[in-house]
């Protein structure tokens, strides 16, 4: 077996405050294979924008890593320069306006990155930007126009075409269309999964939307309060989901084809907890209706694809 | 139930309700470039009705106009045409114009899309929600005002001592809390909800849409609900009405409008709401 | 099921991706301490003690505050005593003994045998005077016309603005002569002394307001499309209470900022006004009318009678400023 395309083991990372260091992410391992699409779902302040951020080496100080570490095809990442990782991985964010220069026309903008990447020369690159437009689906003749010109759909597309045009080998795309309107929302997520596969570019998908999960998934990864709870395989999870907090999250998202105005919502009781004040234990413990006397005082290893006590034969150990 | 709504039990009646803004380029602009005015319209001849006790939904993709409506509604923007009928009082029509004193303000109340902005950071808890009981004059002693006060928190799941807090204290599910106990103060019958867990967490949202179902119950709330979740107007609504470029497109009670959409828009709305559990499991 | 509503038991949640500060200011809040404590355990009152520039700055303007107001306790003398005055004293170099009457003066005396640390002393008294109420007054001015034009806009708020933007391409310093002149013709010649420091701060505070109601006008505008005013509007609270009981207090925050920059300025602004002459009288000397005084002298070799009120003015105004520049920084972190 080769290495997995992007390895992350053991990802910590920290805010030093000044009563106390924040610990924001604890312990994140995950792998992730060639064009395969990684979802990472979790309420906000879960870690998961932090989790990309961190791979990406855009932690905004005074967070930093404080172990683990991130390996890109076997070769470790971490301590590399940013414009190293700017080449081989791609960044998509919610906002597609702050992706994008205002001031220069999209053509322009996509040629500067292709020649800065592919060293290629501008004739070249004008006719790489051309045909990465057609990918996405926008025509060729609004090369010159500027992203005011274009919809927020069209301007995460244009992101999309931005981010595939140093052929990376991993796209990080953060709520990509959280600020999009639903019908536009699904051709993005659509788009973008296919041009990943195609390239052999793996994504990593962070988003809130356990439906968004579902529908463009390979595997997914649950985070809350930064631990990871529950990894799997997509189908698998949304079948099947094991650990509480996936459970109860899964529940509390109203579903079109099983409620009606006389539905109460299962709810989760009470939200995450802020990273200042974090119980002791398993994290999701006060919120859990199967919490036991060991939840309260350690927190479960992460076996199997599931951190729970509920599961597996350390329980008995450490109980 | 919510199938046949008879127009005599109507709380709220809207009909042909238009709101058009300007934007045309300033005036010097046109002259230099011999432009001409240009209008939008926003909402265009909208037209339904809110039974008693019941929650109508409204919704849209960004730009239908549900916003402009809502805020119509309430008083906050004023129509170009159409009446606005509240149970049987006229609150706007086109001769009169518009028609809001405090009798008719204290039965309509808002709760917000946004739970940051929609709280005044510099005043506590217990202030924001004594407010709407001093604007109306609902209560003159002070003591009967702070028990109302900490009635109204505790109706909406939160502490009394939380009268003492400021809004940054809190987490956005919470504060959404607030919003909803001082749209209660003034003991309304009707309010408008727009967009109140589109900033929330899942987990957070089913608890405040349960406690805005809740509320409906116990006080006989009427309820527009402003969304642009087909999910969660299913869970709310016992009417739909969807908005497209300003205009109702389909209306009808909610079970038949979600099992058999008869509008194209409406249908693609629908297929495109992300879905999981059934149909991910099935494929 | 019909289940009351759980309480919930949340916590703001910090969210470090979004924005480190607000997990800070969560666990500030969640700390119960009494008043006091909470203030000193402040992230502002941290960032303070962290910078040592903003100590030093600060120190030297509570140190020059508490001198000025404390005058009459710490002045070795009353400058404006005629009787404590002896000619005798005149141009007695600092820390040396008078040739004919054998006193000394920690910084000498000036022309008519004033101490001039006294004089200096009570001139600072006058220059913040004149610097505080200057800025008051351009304060409440500033505060109120930028409320009114962004909240009522409209021809209210295009006739305010226009004038703060005719105003702003004149120097201030020419605003406040212009404004000083006016008002001392107004003024009868045989009140002029008395009314001319009320006149300084008059024509001062004028010059000043542009800054204060530029920034709150902006502020307003932003404000005012929040929520929490439409909540207000709904209930039908009228412009007034919505003004001052809602936005105002949201929008002080860039004031105090604005305030400590323009207190700096007033007092350069007095002093200069001092200097040329037009400012406050003999009687009532500032630091501004020491210099005048101290130059005509400092070619003929007493250098000390413009020196000492020179340094105090340029600690005093150096230090507001420093000081003003740091809570900018500290309040406003976009601004860095």
């Amino acid at each position: 077996m080769t290495a997995p395309l992007l390895e992350v083991s053991d990802l910590s990372v920290e805010f030093p405050q000044r009563r106390q260091r924040l610990q924001a992410l604890d312990r994140i391992s995950f792998t992730l294979e060639a064009g395969e699409v990684l979802g990472f779902v979790g309420e906000s302040g879960a870690g998961k924008s932090l989790t990309g951020a961190a791979i990406m080496g855009l932690l905004e100080p005074p967070g930093r890593i404080t172990g683990g570490r991130i390996t890109l095809q076997g070769q470790r990442i971490d301590g590399q320069a940013e414009s190293v990782r700017g080449r081989r991985i791609g960044m998509i964010f919610q906002d597609p306006l702050t992706s994008l220069n205002p001031l220069r026309t999209v053509g322009d903008q996509l040629v500067e990155t292709i020649q800065l990447h592919l060293g290629m020369d501008a004739g070249a690159a004008a006719q790489r930007a051309g045909e990465l437009l057609d990918e996405v689906g926008i025509d060729r003749a609004r090369i010159g126009a500027y992203p005011h010109e274009f919809s927020g759909g069209m301007r995460q597309r244009i992101v999309i075409a931005l981010a595939l045009a140093p052929e990376p080998e991993l796209i990080i795309a953060d709520e990509p269309t959280t600020a999009l309107d639903v019908s536009i929302q699904a051709q993005v997520l659509a788009l973008l999964r296919r041009l990943c596969k195609e390239r052999g570019a793996a994504v990593i998908l962070i988003t809130h939307d356990m439906g968004v999960i579902a529908e463009t998934t390979d595997r997914v990864a649950v985070l809350y309060a930064g631990r990871l709870v529950e990894t799997g395989r997509t189908a698998e999870v949304i079948a099947a989901p094991r650990h509480p907090y996936t459970k109860g999250l899964m529940a509390a998202t109203p579903n079109l084809d099983l409620v009606s105005v006389d539905t109460v919502l299962p709810q989760i009781p009470g939200s995450m907890p802020s990273l200042a004040a974090l119980p002791p234990g398993c994290r999701f413990h006060p919120r859990c209706g199967d919490v036991m006397p060991v939840c309260r005082r350690t927190a479960a290893p992460f076996i199997d694809g599931v951190a729970c006590h509920l599961y597996g034969a350390q329980t008995q150990e450490a109980g | 139930m919510p199938g046949g709504v008879m127009m005599d039990n109507a709380y709220l009646q809207v009909s042909g309700l238009s709101r058009h803004f300007d934007i045309s380029d300033p005036f010097l602009a046109r002259l230099l470039t011999g432009g001409a005015r240009r209008q939008l319209t926003a909402v265009d001849n909208v037209s339904f009705s809110i039974a008693r006790g019941q929650t109508y939904a409204l919704v849209g993709e960004s730009g239908s106009g549900k916003s402009t409506i809502a805020r119509m509604i309430v008083g906050l923007e004023r129509p170009d045409s159409g009446t606005i009928r509240f149970d049987g009082r006229t609150a706007f029509d086109e001769r009169q114009g518009q028609v809001q004193d405090n009798s008719l303000r204290q039965k309509l109340q808002m709760v917000f899309q946004s739970p940051y902005s929609s709280l005044n950071p510099r005043w506590r808890v217990g202030d924001i929600l004594m407010e709407p009981i001093r604007a109306f004059d609902l209560i003159a002693d002070p003591e009967a005002r702070r028990r109302r006060v900490h009635e109204l928190l505790d109706q909406v799941g939160l502490s009394t001592q939380d009268a003492q807090r400021y809004p940054h204290e809190f987490s956005g599910g919470q504060r959404q809390r607030i919003s909803i106990a001082r749209a209660l103060a003034s003991n309304p019958q009707f309010i408008v909800c727009d967009e109140p867990t589109s900033a929330l967490d899942v987990s957070v949202q089913a608890q405040v849409l349960n406690l805005l179902k809740q509320l409906q119950r116990d006080l006989q709330l009427t309820y527009l609900f402003i969304s642009h979740d087909m999910a969660v107007v299913r869970v709310m609504a016992h009417r739909i009405g969807v908005l497209k470029n300003g205009r109702l497109v389909e209306e009808n009670a909610a079970g038949p409008l979600i099992e058999s959409p008869q509008d194209p828009y409406t249908r693609m709305l629908m297929e495109s709401t992300p879905r999981f559990a059934g149909g991910a499991a099935s494929g | 099921m019909t289940s009351p509503p759980v309480r919930p038991s949340e916590k703001p949640a910090g969210a470090p991706e979004s924005a480190p500060t607000s997990v800070s200011a969560s666990i500030s809040a969640s700390i119960s301490a009494s008043r006091l404590q909470r203030a000193l355990a402040s992230d502002f009152v941290y960032d303070f003690t962290r910078a040592p520039i903003a100590i030093i700055a600060g120190l030297v303007v509570l140190f020059l505050f508490l001198v000025a107001i404390l005058a009459p306790l710490v002045a070795p003398t009353n400058p404006f005593d005629p009787a404590s005055l002896n000619l005798m004293n005149g141009f007695t170099p600092p820390m040396q003994a008078n040739m004919f009457t054998g006193e000394s003066f920690v910084m000498g005396t000036d022309d008519q045998g004033r101490d001039l640390l006294s004089a200096i002393i009570y001139g600072l008294r006058v220059s913040l005077f004149v610097g505080v109420m200057s800025v008051l007054l351009a304060m409440g001015l500033g505060v109120s016309l930028g409320l009114i034009a962004g909240y009522v806009g409209g021809w209210l708020d295009n006739l305010i603005m226009r004038i703060a933007d005719i105003q702003l391409t004149f120097p201030s310093i020419l605003i406040a002569m212009l404004i000083f002149g006016v008002l001392r013709g107004i003024i009868p010649p045989d009140l002029r002394d008395e009314m001319a420091i009320f006149v300084l701060i008059t024509a001062i505070g004028l010059s000043e307001w542009v800054p204060f109601a530029r920034t709150v006008r902006a502020t307003t505008l932003v404000e005012k499309e929040k929520e929490y005013v439409q909540a207000a509007r709904l209930i039908g609270l009228g412009r007034h209470q919505i003004m001052w009981r809602h936005i105002l207090p949201n929008v002080l925050g860039p004031v105090l900022v604005i305030a400590t920059i323009t207190l700096a300025l007033a007092i350069i602004a007095e002093a200069t006004l001092s200097f040329l002459g037009v400012g406050a009288p003999a009687t009532e000397p500032s630091l501004g009318t020491l210099i005048r005084i101290g130059q005509d002298f400092l070619f003929s070799g007493e250098w000390w009678i413009l020196t000492f009120p020179a340094i105090t003015l340029l600690a005093l105004a150096l230090s507001v400023n420093l000081l003003g520049d740091w809570l900018k920084d500290t309040l406003n972190p976009r601004l860095k």
